[in-house]
């Protein structure tokens, strides 16, 4: 046995987990799927005095798709949502990234709502989570409450939600016609936390931006939008090169890059100019008009 | 500092194991891999790096490969339990054993229990994955040995037969 004593509770309701949080909240971890807590606890870098271990609450692995959007639990293992948005075009950049979220046999146990709690900057679900203005919902004996994706992330491994709060679903709003998603990273090895990773969300009415979202994640202490690169790109057409260039060379320059980890400073900065010329270079593609 | 093993919490379990209903107590902090190997001498899942990296320690758990060092065995409660003796035991792995065996895909054999589970969820969702889709699929399993070339032949080789024998 690896990590320190801790008291451990598996609550069997929402309230029940909530009452157990309020609780011990300065002291308590919440166990969802453990991809990255148990770890964590291995090497005991973490070391709560209470686990409460919340994969027997029911309910909260529930996935509900409407017109408005999809709705996840937030207990929902990475693979499960995978299989629902496989074949969604509206969620493809959903089902373009889980794939890359470590290996299949730790997509099966960890979940989105975990992910996203951690806040870890190289995680794909946070980075998903703003390129689809998705919103978090929170609850916590106080109520719930939610914030947007956007103002979620605060930083490394820190987020808006309390200590006695505890993540239930994650909503992802059906994007408008027209929202075209990429997802790209570079790693050293397929499943291996990226070196830098880019979620795209780019608007496109007859070959002309209206609107993007481009997230990086991988390269500051959170993901981050470029958000001089995107209104490089808006009103441009999507095939106009020297806006393309002045978008990139904007997203290479502009972005916070934290030092440290597997590559230098330099390297993730030009990783971060060549992701986004790949990634603009498919949404011509995608979304080009053939006529123009 | 001093540990009060008095204060060590106990989680009472009842699992199904390769089929069979076993109840007992567990200290929370136990993983379900050290408890299959040291209380219930299933010594087939191999614990490695202990922190999710390796894939040593995969076990089939609701019918889904995971890390056995990430899960807790307090968590496998109510939960059936597959461990590579109970697979092998059932046959489905038969195909991939004898392709593994032809192809020398194992070396020391450290990797192998979980090389072969991963595996066979891969066969058992995708009816024809190339070299580079097993490649990606077996990343997240480490062999020490550095035989990976035999190892995805062997799976491209299983994969190959079943294919052949659903006549497709």
């Amino acid at each position: 046995m690896k990590p320190a004593l801790f008291s451990y509770a598996a609550p069997r309701s929402l309230d029940e987990a909530l009452v157990l949080l309020a609780e011990h909240a300065d002291d308590a971890q919440i166990l969802a799927g453990g991809q990255s807590l148990a770890p964590m606890l291995n090497l005991r870098l973490a070391a709560p005095d209470w686990l409460i271990d919340v994969n027997r609450v029911p309910g909260l692995d529930v996935i509900e798709e409407t017109a408005e959007g999809l709705r996840v639990g937030a207990m929902t293992r990475q693979n499960a949502l995978l299989d629902h948005v496989a074949d969604a075009p509206d969620w493809s950049l959903l089902a373009q990234a889980i794939p890359h979220v470590a290996h299949r046999g730790i997509r099966n146990r960890g979940t989105i709502g975990g992910s996203v709690a951690l806040a870890d900057p190289a995680a794909e679900a946070p980075a998903c989570a703003i390129a689809l203005d998705a919103v978090i919902r929170l609850a916590s004996v106080r109520g719930e409450r939610e914030v947007p994706a956007s103002d979620f992330f605060l930083g490394l491994y820190e987020t808006a939600r309390e200590p006695d709060e505890m993540i239930v679903a994650v909503f992802y709003p059906r994007p408008a016609p027209g929202w075209l998603f990429g997802f790209d990273e570079v790693a050293r090895r397929r499943g291996d936390y990226a070196l830098a990773g880019l979620c795209a969300g780019m608007r496109v009415e007859e070959a002309f931006v209206r609107d993007a979202r481009l997230v990086f994640f991988a390269v500051g202490d959170r993901p981050t939008r470029a958000r001089v690169a995107e209104d490089a790109l808006i009103g441009r057409n999507v095939a106009d090169i020297a806006a393309r260039a002045a978008a990139c060379a904007a997203a290479r320059a502009g972005i916070e890059v934290m030092p440290g980890g597997d590559c230098g400073v330099e390297y993730k900065r030009r990783l971060v100019g060549v992701l986004l010329e790949r990634q603009l270079a498919r949404f011509e593609a995608m979304g080009g008009d053939r006529d123009g | 500092m001093t540990v009060d093993f008095a204060q060590e919490a106990r989680v009472r379990i009842e699992t199904r194991v390769n089929g069979r209903t076993i109840r007992a107590e567990v200290p929370a902090r136990l993983s379900l891999v050290e408890w299959l190997r040291d209380e219930l001498g299933l010594t087939g899942s191999h614990v490695g790096c202990e922190h999710g990296v390796c894939g040593a320690c995969t076990i089939v758990v609701d019918g889904s490969c995971l890390r056995g060092c990430l899960m807790f065995a307090a968590q496998a409660d109510g939960c059936d339990v597959e461990t590579i003796e109970g697979a092998v035991a059932s046959g489905r792995l038969a195909a991939l054993q004898e392709a593994f065996y032809r192809h020398a895909a194992l070396q020391c054999g450290f990797c192998t229990s979980g090389m072969l589970l991963t595996a066979a969820e891969l066969l058992a969702r995708e009816r024809n994955p190339g070299r580079q889709r097993i490649r990606e699929e077996l990343s997240g399993n480490y062999c020490r040995c550095t035989g990976y070339q035999s190892i995805v032949d062997a799976v491209e080789v299983a994969a190959r037969a079943q294919q052949e024998e659903n006549g497709s």
